[in-house]
This record gives C-alpha cells, sequence and structure tokens, in this order.
C-alpha cells in the first residue's frame, strides 16, 4: 500500500512538472527537482484531485521533500472523511 | 520614432509574412469557429489562430504556464524583436520598456477554471487560474524571458487597447524613459462565456466581415497579437537596423456620452489629436486603416468622424479595414492594425477592405474594395475605438528616404 501511495504521488508530481518519474525519489527534495513555490501549489491540487482529499494550506507550508509529500498524504487519507470534508 | 521590428499571430498566421501576403490578396481568415462543442450561437464564424503550432514555441510546462493570450503575445514578441535584431546589454535591458494592451485576459482559463466550479461541482480551481488569467501575464513573462527591467505595463481600453499601449510606448521613447520600447498587443476570446456575451450584445454578423459595405451585418471576432519593436530613428540608423517607419504622433479622447454607442466627436477629436501630436496638416494623410467593425453604428459614424477632421481631403484619403480579413481582436486589434499599416507603407501596396457588396451610402469614402492597391504613403492613420468610448489613434510616416 505505501508503495502504491508512493508511486501515485510521484506520477503526480511527474505529471505536473513534465519531467521522468525515474528522476523522482522518496529523498529527492523539492529544490533538487527544480519545483518553486507556484510548482508547488500545482503539485497539491494534482494531488487533491487524485485522492479526493483537502489539504489544509499550513499542513502544505512545511513540506520540502518528496518523503514530507508521500506521509503527507497518507496522514490526511487515514484521516479519512475528516481530511476529505471542504475547507 | 523608428520602428525596427514586427511580430504578429493572427487568423491569416503565424508570422508577419503570413499576414502580409494574406492582406495583400485581400484574403480573410474566417471560418467555422471550432471547438464549441456542440454549443449553439446565433454567429458561427470566427478569425481563429489555427497555424500556431504552440510545441514548436514552447516547452510543455511553460506551456501549462502560459493562456493562449499570453502566448500570442510572446511569440508575436519574439518574432519582432529577432526582426529589430536588437543586442541585448543590461544596460539596454534596464532601458527598455513593455507596454501590452489586452481587453479581456485570460478567458479560456477563466472559463475552465469557473466551469469545473459551478458545473463540474470540483470545489476547487486550479492554483495557476489567477497567474494566467491576469491581463499582464503576457508582459511579464516576455519581461522574464528577455530579463527586461524597465517599466512593463499592461493598458486595458477595451477595442482600444493596444493603440493605447502603442501611444503610450512612443511617447516613453520620445520622452527619454525608455530607449527601446516592445509596445503591442493579444487576445484569446474563443471560450464559449465570453462569446455567448457576445452573442447577447447583437453586434456579431452572422455570415462575415464587410465594413462599410452595403448588407453589413456586424464584426467578427478574432484572435492573435502583434508587437513593435520602438526606438529612437538616430539609434536606428546608427545601429543599421531596418527601419520599417515611425510613429510620428498620437492622439487620444473620451467620448464621455454612453457605454456602448459611438459618437462623431470623441473619435475626431482623436485623430485631430494626433494629427497635432505629429504637426502635420490633415492634408498631408494618404491612408487611414480603419477602426472599421462592420458594425451597423461603427462604419457611419467613423465616416462622420473622418470627413469632420479631413473636409474635402477626405474624398481623396484611402481608407481600408484589415478587420475584414484578420477579425476584430479587440485588445490587439490596434497592434495588428499598425503592422498591417507599416508593411502597406513599405511595401507600397494598400491592403483592401476585404468581403465588399456595394456602397453603403452612409459610408461614402474610398474604402478600396476587394482588391489591395498600388499606392506611395507617406503618412498614415490608424484608428482605434473602444466601448466606453474611448478613442485611439497612432500617425505614421514611411520608413522610404
Amino acid at each position: 500500500m505505501a508503495d502504491d501511495l508512493t508511486h501515485r504521488v510521484i506520477s503526480c508530481i511527474a505529471a505536473t512538472q513534465h519531467i521522468a518519474a525515474e528522476r523522482i525519489t522518496l529523498e529527492s527534495t523539492f529544490e533538487e527537482l527544480g519545483i518553486d513555490s507556484l510548482d508547488g501549489i500545482n503539485i497539491l491540487f494534482a494531488l487533491e484531485s487524485e485522492f479526493s482529499i483537502n489539504i489544509p494550506d499550513d499542513a502544505a507550508r512545511s513540506i520540502r521533500t518528496v518523503k514530507e509529500m508521500v506521509e503527507g498524504v497518507g496522514k490526511l487519507l487515514e484521516g479519512g472523511s475528516a481530511a476529505g470534508a471542504p475547507a | 520614432m523608428a520602428v525596427t521590428g514586427l511580430g504578429v499571430v493572427s487568423a491569416l498566421g503565424a508570422n508577419r509574412l503570413e499576414f502580409w501576403t494574406s492582406l495583400a490578396a485581400g484574403r480573410d481568415g474566417i471560418g467555422p469557429i471550432q471547438g464549441l462543442d456542440g454549443w449553439q450561437l446565433r454567429f458561427q464564424n470566427g478569425a481563429q489562430v489555427k497555424t500556431l503550432d504552440v510545441g514548436a514555441h514552447f516547452s510543455q510546462k511553460d506551456a501549462d504556464m502560459l493562456d493562449p493570450f499570453a502566448r500570442f503575445l510572446i511569440v508575436a514578441a519574439r518574432e519582432a524583436v529577432a526582426d529589430a535584431g536588437i543586442e541585448w546589454t543590461p544596460a539596454l535591458k534596464a532601458r527598455t520598456a513593455i507596454v501590452t494592451g489586452c481587453c479581456v485576459g485570460g478567458q479560456a482559463t477563466e472559463d475552465i477554471g469557473f466551469s469545473d466550479l459551478y458545473l463540474e461541482k470540483r470545489g476547487r480551481v486550479h492554483p495557476l487560474t489567477i497567474p494566467k488569467i491576469m491581463a499582464n501575464a503576457g508582459a511579464s513573462h516576455l519581461s522574464m524571458e528577455l530579463g527586461v527591467t524597465g517599466p512593463v505595463y499592461t493598458i486595458s481600453t477595451a477595442c482600444s487597447s493596444s493603440n493605447h499601449a502603442l501611444g503610450q510606448g512612443f511617447w516613453m521613447v520620445r520622452d527619454g524613459v525608455a530607449e527601446t520600447v516592445l509596445a503591442g498587443g493579444s487576445e484569446a476570446l474563443f471560450s464559449l462565456g465570453f462569446l455567448k456575451a457576445w452573442e447577447a450584445m447583437r453586434v456579431v454578423a452572422p455570415d462575415t466581415c464587410r465594413p462599410f459595405s452595403r448588407d453589413r451585418k456586424g464584426l467578427i471576432l478574432g484572435e492573435g497579437g502583434a508587437m513593435l519593436v520602438l526606438e529612437p530613428l538616430e539609434a536606428a540608423r546608427a545601429r543599421g537596423a531596418r527601419v520599417y517607419g515611425e510613429i510620428v504622433g498620437f492622439g487620444m479622447s473620451s467620448d464621455a456620452h454612453h457605454i456602448t454607442q459611438p459618437t462623431v466627436d470623441g473619435p475626431a477629436g482623436a485623430m485631430r489629436q494626433a494629427l497635432d501630436d505629429a504637426g502635420l496638416a490633415p492634408d498631408r494623410i494618404d491612408y487611414i486603416n480603419a477602426h472599421g467593425t462592420g458594425t451597423p453604428a461603427n462604419d457611419p459614424t467613423e465616416t462622420r468622424a473622418i470627413r469632420a477632421v479631413f473636409g474635402d481631403h477626405a474624398g481623396r484619403l484611402a481608407v481600408s479595414s484589415t478587420k475584414s480579413m484578420h477579425g476584430h481582436a479587440l485588445g490587439a486589434a490596434g497592434a495588428m492594425e499598425a503592422v498591417a499599416t507599416l508593411l502597406a507603407m513599405r511595401e507600397g501596396i494598400l491592403p483592401p477592405t476585404a468581403n465588399y457588396l456595394g456602397p453603403d451610402p452612409d459610408c461614402d469614402l474610398d474604402v478600396i474594395p476587394n482588391q489591395a492597391r498600388p499606392a506611395r504613403v507617406e503618412h498614415a492613420l490608424s484608428n482605434s475605438f473602444a466601448f466606453g468610448g474611448l478613442n485611439a489613434v497612432v500617425a505614421f510616416r514611411t520608413g522610404e528616404p
């Protein structure tokens, strides 16, 4: 399941950034991948659609790596309906 | 003020050469509107950009960041800058300005974002929506691409937007505020919501655009972008640049009358201001690229305005509306028509008013019906008159010695 989650997050990043998924690992930082703040919100939008979740602003702000992103999405998914509710 | 570079993307093609070839042949770019997904409109035809290969100009990531109106602006500006042969230095980048006109910004992006929200109930709008729809997006991306750090701004005065931009650019160089100005405008308006709003205005022709003609039924909407490179004539000559012609005057006025109905006095005032600014007597003008939308209201009003300014000389003037070929591209119209006017003066060929069926006694000017005409033009005007009663007129001189 965790591998599947990682795979889906990486796919979202790859599709949004138009870069090869193979370039992205759990250890990749946004800086290494050339992801700036605007790219970041673009990826968050894709993740919200992919997982039907609502990512709060404060949770989004501190994320700097792919690993943090996967963990953050995982937490929101565990939170179930609360995380998916409209802001 | 020399114009040393021209770039244009329109329904007549994705570059300057295709634009001019169509204008000189009197061939329009008007056809059935694509991409309506089965929706019905009372009008079927538009002047859409069909031959721009986005992938050849932008990476996928850059294209995602740009609404079509910004793409049109950047492609036209790249052509103009390359044409002018500008050699950028850090000092020149700091002393260059970009002034663009745009009426409605990123309509396609707005349409998608809001239909996602209202229709698809997605509950969220794409995060690039704001930076894509803002009317200055094209100018800002252009400044980033070129590293231009001087004044950069966008003017929104409906159908006069890019004539106001050209005039501002002209004055900035003349006043020494900038050494070089990239001025023009762009528009991309073929999104369903916006077309439906035009349908409700009842000014779009169900057939085609026939300015100044009998049986004209309205305007035809167009899209695209056009950019000009302006620099002082002496500087242009000193660096051996090709000079297409000069901008020599700019005039503007407001009708202060009605939000959509035109007047005679407002447009006439703007033409007089442009002549005064250029220091030209009315009888020095040989050609006018008219606002000439093809609506029942504009063309007779513009005819009366031209007669009011030029008197007997109005009968000796050649006047044409190239909107009959590239459509009415709103905020890009003035810039496209400036390119048309400069190329006409340089080539010694006046583009016609296409789709002309026969005279309307209320539009009794020499409108160059259907066939381009060889003519030597020393001075010309290009008119833009906007909804809201905002008028902007640019005066040109040929680049011929």
